[in-house]
């Protein structure tokens, strides 16, 4: 119930839709209530040889083929509005959930299956609209439909009309029952569909692992196992919604029954003529149909609803913090101060504890240590993307739990460790952070990042467009279209990590070449392995399990014998 | 799609059977209640109505059953199809190569393994429950019309005609437009998907906003469509409507002429017009289910387009040979190669020879590809000139599966897959003992960070493995390279997130415990191929050198830059 009456407040935005479409409802289904009966009185003209009465008869065409056509037009407006309703109403239900993810905090995206998240934007929204389509149309005719009919039993005979009624409700009971357990079963079916959706991404998207260790028949395996679970459940799933209509046409041809049977002891018995009782039963027909509608919408109804509840599910999920009410940067001129900064990824294990670093403006300061001490986390914090669980990042005295998201992350360029790119030209990924960048600008960064020769060898050169993942372009090209793409914003500080890693010595060093002079009178923090990248950095700090344990300058380090110098060392290691 | 029709062969003939059996009971029950005001209601007989009463109960118990068992065979018939389709699909993109996989795109086929086959899935069920029930109501119809009057029934035949092209009219432009909505509803998807997997640069460069607007446009462009495709199925009902009663009106105007000069009764006219309501409400649930045939229509040509792909590379024509150890590990001959329908050749002329159980470096700059040449060793791609042999055997001579168990890779980009450490180490050998698995983590040095977790080798990793740091993916892949032992090893840039010190305890672990295994080690670092048994430079696609380390340094340019590139020259000469 909750979950309908959310579901209406999305709809509720459409309200002239839906008021016309029930009005349009309304005049449509009574007008094509009066086919049969000007239909019966044309038939009664017709009496016989001789005797028909053509004036009525031309009369009583004329007044059908207007009913005829005023109906139509309004069954085809309620078809229009309906169509609009339910369509909008997932529009807009799909650019909340969108928005919603931006809202959303990176742990969360982190940790939720992603195909999850993609199967309840495209098709639990669909199923929510076609719901909505479906119910939307029928329910309102089938409620008309039932007013109109019952009206016109009441007129002929009380007595009967009040059996009709009373053993009508019958099938709403039945329909109920079914529509709870139905309900069950949708919601453990769309949980499938998720699960199944979510391992079909992971195994398409790593399809190169998949092949390189022959995968594929365990890949297989798995598939079918989700696929037959899923099925077992959604074959009762569809049983039991499929079950409304025949149960309650079984319902219906019980009260016809009892119509005739009770209709006819009352011909007998004088109280209502053989016509009467034929109008009756075409009309209980009439009035029967729309309650098998109505209990089949309502089975149908479930499915959507346990998909509206998923969708919902999302968009309750707790956000980060809001960015109102804080302020911009400005004029930012790079001093980063980490003071007592502890993180944890899980409650019980501190992954960082008491940090303390100060980077003063236009310092370039290196993070070095052995894979997974907190450097990328490190970053992960100043960038916000994670909450510190306690002591205070500040940029220029301002902490930044004060400041809005947007303009903190704007003072930052950034290269990361995993090259991301979009679907789109090479063009494009450069411009992405500068609006309406031109064309100039974007080929002036890609030099600077050395990019420049390989794309203007690609086909379509800059108008190359990168599939997915980028998969066309090796790891090292990928890499210097996001170097360009920083080289493009011209940001007054630096985040790079190992943002050289995939690209060989050479290049790296003319890119140093362009980034020292990026990076000049700029605060910079510099995350690598490549000591030939870090030699001259301002502070080295020394990290390991979380904390600093070393720092200074590349030669103070080395004269300190120890972990800087062992690590320094190694790499003239015999092997 | 013959074959799915023969899997469930025995539901979609029972299935529709007993709709039939139902229908035709359907059609007894106005002869029951004629045999009532015929019978019963003249001679006064109550008890003789009453029988017929247990009569039309018993008809509408077994219409009741009749239809259930329908019902069911339906949901068993429609999930079952569903789940051969998905399984067939899975199977089928499994055996893709890299290449075709990027030329549907991930966020499509996924949308395809999903989304359409719910689509066909619903038009199977359609089919069963409705395929003989309108078409037999409106046969029937016709048939007891034209037995009645011949001439009249030519308004049946035009109106028939009529409603048909009307029909066919709508249903043709309706294709392409299902068809143009699975397409943006693609679209869609593959924006949210960009958006989870790249959310951490899309917040750094501040561009939700941007992301939003391009999610709003697609959105906008999906409702519109379905909007404009959804309006014109809402033309058909009223429509029919229409058309059918204004014949109604026509048989009105003429059956009254005809009643007059004796040709026809005033019972037969009104027969006439029941029939012509029974057509009238058959047509509009049968077109219907035809609107839902049509988009299943659309999703079927995009399911079969998956199916009937034609995959090049392919192993069937393999003799499926075994290795020859007393021959070279790999052989390149003559191998050129370029990527798809491009010109450019990516690789050109390499010819080299590597014995077994040598480690071979290769380096070269960005994107002169070297992971070209991996590529071939592991087959994902063909050559396009030359000849590629693996102990002794061509290359193509080898089943996948013999192929990919002899040679093991660490590609440049590290893919984990959600499940436990352990689960992805038996990626790479199912039938791993507890040793091999311990021995692999020792030697890609991944032993000490897994042992410190609470849960070791339990521990779950999430999708794209962000609770561990890229050092540690990087690490775990190789582990699961080396836990098949394979009889060649190639590691693309396998240790660019790692620092020097593991990166030499790496090489030292391997040249301790691989024995006999080959090992192909390209990279940008000269430390790291420095002491392999051969160096092969590769510059812009070609071989630009081939030997030892001193000799290349002494004698090849490139190499001799590469060198000093990194180290200093006294560094060099003190190996």
């Amino acid at each position: 119930m909750k979950t309908l009456l959310r579901l209406y407040r999305y709809a509720r935005k459409f309200r002239a839709h839906i008021i016309l479409s029930i009005v349009a409802a309304f005049i449509g289904i009574l007008l094509s209530l009066l086919v049969p009966v000007l239909i019966g009185k044309g038939v009664d003209c017709a009496v016989g040889v001789n005797k028909v009465d053509f004036d009525t008869l031309k009369l009583i065409c004329l007044e059908l083929l207007c009913a005829v056509l005023a109906s139509a037009f309004f069954q085809w407006l309620m078809g229009y509005c309906s169509n609009k309703l339910s369509y909008k109403t997932a529009q807009s239900l799909r650019n909340d959930v969108f928005e919603k993810l931006n809202r959303l905090p990176l742990s969360f995206i982190d940790l939720k299956s992603h195909g999850d998240i993609i199967n309840s934007v495209t098709t639990d929204i669909d199923i929510v609209s076609t719901g909505l389509l479906q119910g939307f149309t029928q329910v309102i005719s089938g409620v008309v439909t039932i007013l109109g009919t019952l009206i016109f039993m009441f007129i002929i005979n009380p007595f009967i009309a009040l059996v009709v009624v009373l053993l009508t409700p019958l099938s709403f009971f039945m329909a109920s029952i079914i529509a709870k357990r139905a309900h069950r079963k949708y919601t453990q079916q769309a949980k499938l569909r998720g699960e199944l959706t979510g391992f079909a991404l992971e195994m398409i998207d790593g399809a190169q692992v998949v092949s390189a260790f022959n995968y594929e028949k365990e890949s297989i395996k798995k598939y079918e196992k989700l696929n037959k679970d899923w099925e077992k459940v959604g074959v009762i799933a569809h049983f039991y919604s499929a079950m409304t209509n025949p149960l309650t046409r079984f319902v219906n041809a019980l009260v016809y029954a009892a119509v005739a049977v009770f209709g006819g002891t009352l011909v007998v018995g004088g109280t209502i003529t053989v016509g009467a009782l034929a109008s009756f039963l075409a009309y209980c027909s009439q009035y029967t149909k729309p309650f098998n509608e109505i209990s089949a919408v309502i089975a149908e109804f479930q499915n959507a609803l346990s998909s509206a509840q998923r969708v919902f599910d999302l968009l309750d999920e707790a956000e980060q913090s809001s960015d109102a009410n804080l302020k911009k940067l400005e004029n930012v001129k790079g001093e980063i101060e980490l003071k007592d900064v502890s993180f944890s990824y899980t409650q019980d294990k501190p992954f960082i504890e008491n940090l303390n670093i100060l980077a003063k403006s236009g310092q370039t300061v290196a993070l070095v240590g052995p894979t997974g001490c907190g450097k990328t986390t490190l970053i992960n914090l100043l960038m916000r993307f994670y909450e510190v669980s306690g002591g205070e990042i500040k940029i220029d005295g301002n902490s930044i739990a004060d400041i809005t998201r947007q303009s903190l992350r704007s003072q930052f360029g950034m290269v990361l460790q995993d090259t991301w790119l979009f679907s789109g030209t090479i063009f494009d990924n450069i411009a992405y952070g500068k609006e309406n960048a031109s064309y100039d600008e974007v080929v002036e960064a890609a030099k600077k990042a050395y990019a420049h020769s390989f794309i203007v060898r690609l086909p379509d050169g800059y108008n190359t467009v990168i599939t997915g993942n980028g998969d066309n372009l090796s790891q090292g090209q990928r890499q210097l279209i996001c170097i360009a793409r920083v080289m493009l914003l011209n940001p007054p500080m630096l985040i790079l990590d190992e943002a050289t890693s995939s690209i060989d010595t050479m290049t790296e060093i003319r890119i140093q070449k362009a980034f020292s002079v990026l990076m000049k009178g700029r605060t910079s923090f510099i995350v690598a392995h490549r000591l030939s990248t870090i030699k001259n950095a301002d502070i080295i700090l020394v990290m390991k399990d979380g904390k600093i344990i070393e720092q200074g300058t590349h030669k103070e380090l080395l004269a300190q014998n120890g972990f800087y110098s062992e690590l320094y060392n190694s790499q003239f290691a015999i092997y | 799609m013959k074959k799915y029709f023969r899997l469930y062969r025995l539901q979609f003939i029972m299935g529709p059977a007993f709709k039939l059996a139902e229908a035709i009971l359907e059609l007894l029950v106005p002869l029951v209640v004629a045999r009532i005001i015929d019978r019963g209601i003249p001679s006064g007989d109550k008890a003789y109505i009453f029988k017929m009463g247990g009569l039309l109960f018993l008809l509408a118990f077994f219409g009741v059953v009749f239809a259930l068992i329908c019902q069911y065979c339906a949901a068993v018939a429609q999930q079952g199809v569903g789940t051969e389709l998905r399984n067939d699909l899975f199977r089928k993109i499994n055996k893709m190569s890299l290449s075709d996989i990027q030329r549907f795109g991930t966020a499509s086929l996924t949308t395809r393994i999903t989304n359409d086959v719910t689509q066909i899935q619903s038009a199977v069920a359609m089919l069963i429950r409705l395929v003989f029930r309108s078409p037999f109501l409106i046969a029937g119809s016709l048939i007891m019309a034209m037995l009645l009057d011949l001439k009249m029934s030519v308004i049946f035949i035009a109106a028939a005609v009529i409603v048909s092209v009307i029909l066919y009219i709508i249903l043709s432009k309706s294709l392409p437009m299902f068809k143009k909505i699975q397409s943006a509803l693609d679209r869609l998807s593959l924006i949210v998907k960009d958006n989870l997997s790249g959310v951490r640069v899309v917040r750094a460069f501040s561009k939700t906003d941007f992301e939003k607007e391009k999610f709003q446009n697609s959105n906008e462009d999906l409702t519109k469509k379905s909007v404009k495709a959804g309006n014109l199925s809402a033309l058909l009902n009223p429509l029919t409507f229409a058309v059918l009663n204004t014949a109604i009106v026509l048989i009105l105007h003429f059956g009254g002429i005809k009643v007059n000069t004796g040709s026809l009764s005033q019972g037969q006219l009104l027969a006439f017009t029941n029939y012509m309501t029974q057509i009238l409400l058959s047509i509009i649930v049968f077109s219907n289910v035809i609107v839902i045939f049509t988009k299943a229509g659309a999703s079927v040509s995009r399911v079969k387009e998956v199916l009937e792909y034609s995959i090049e590379l392919t192993d069937d024509n393999a003799v499926d040979c075994k290795p020859d150890f007393s021959f070279p590990a790999v052989e390149f001959d003559g191998v050129g190669f370029s990527y798809g329908e491009s010109e450019k050749k990516v690789l050109e002329n390499i010819t080299f020879k590597i014995n077994k159980g040598e480690t071979i470096g290769i380096i070269g700059g960005t994107g002169s590809g070297k992971t070209s040449i991996a590529n071939l060793i592991m087959r994902f791609y063909d050559a396009d000139e030359g000849e590629i042999r693996l102990f002794g055997n061509n290359i193509k001579d080898y089943k996948f599966e013999t192929l990919r168990k002899l040679v093991h890779t660490v590609p440049q980009k590290n893919t984990l897959f959600s499940g436990t450490i352990k689960e992805n180490l038996l990626v790479g050998n199912e039938n791993a003992t507890q040793a091999e698995l311990e021995k692999a983590l020792l030697v890609s040095q991944s032993a000490e960070f897994v042992n410190s977790k609470p849960e070791g080798m339990d521990t779950y990793i999430n999708q794209d493995s962000k609770n561990l740091s890229g050092g540690q993916r990087q690490r775990l892949c190789i582990a699961r390279a080396l836990a098949g032992n394979p009889e060649i090893i190639i590691l693309d840039d396998a240790s660019s997130a790692l620092d020097y010190a593991t990166d030499a305890k790496l090489r030292k672990a391997f040249a301790t415990e691989l024995y006999g295994t080959t090992v192909i080690l390209i990279s940008q670092r000269v430390n790291t191929v420095k002491n392999a048994d051969k160096i092969i430079v590769i510059d812009d696609g070609e071989i630009a050198g081939l030997g030892k380390h001193a000799e290349l340094f002494d004698n090849n340019e490139i190499y001799r830059e590469i060198c000093l590139s990194q180290l200093s020259e006294s560094e060099v000469a003190g190996v």
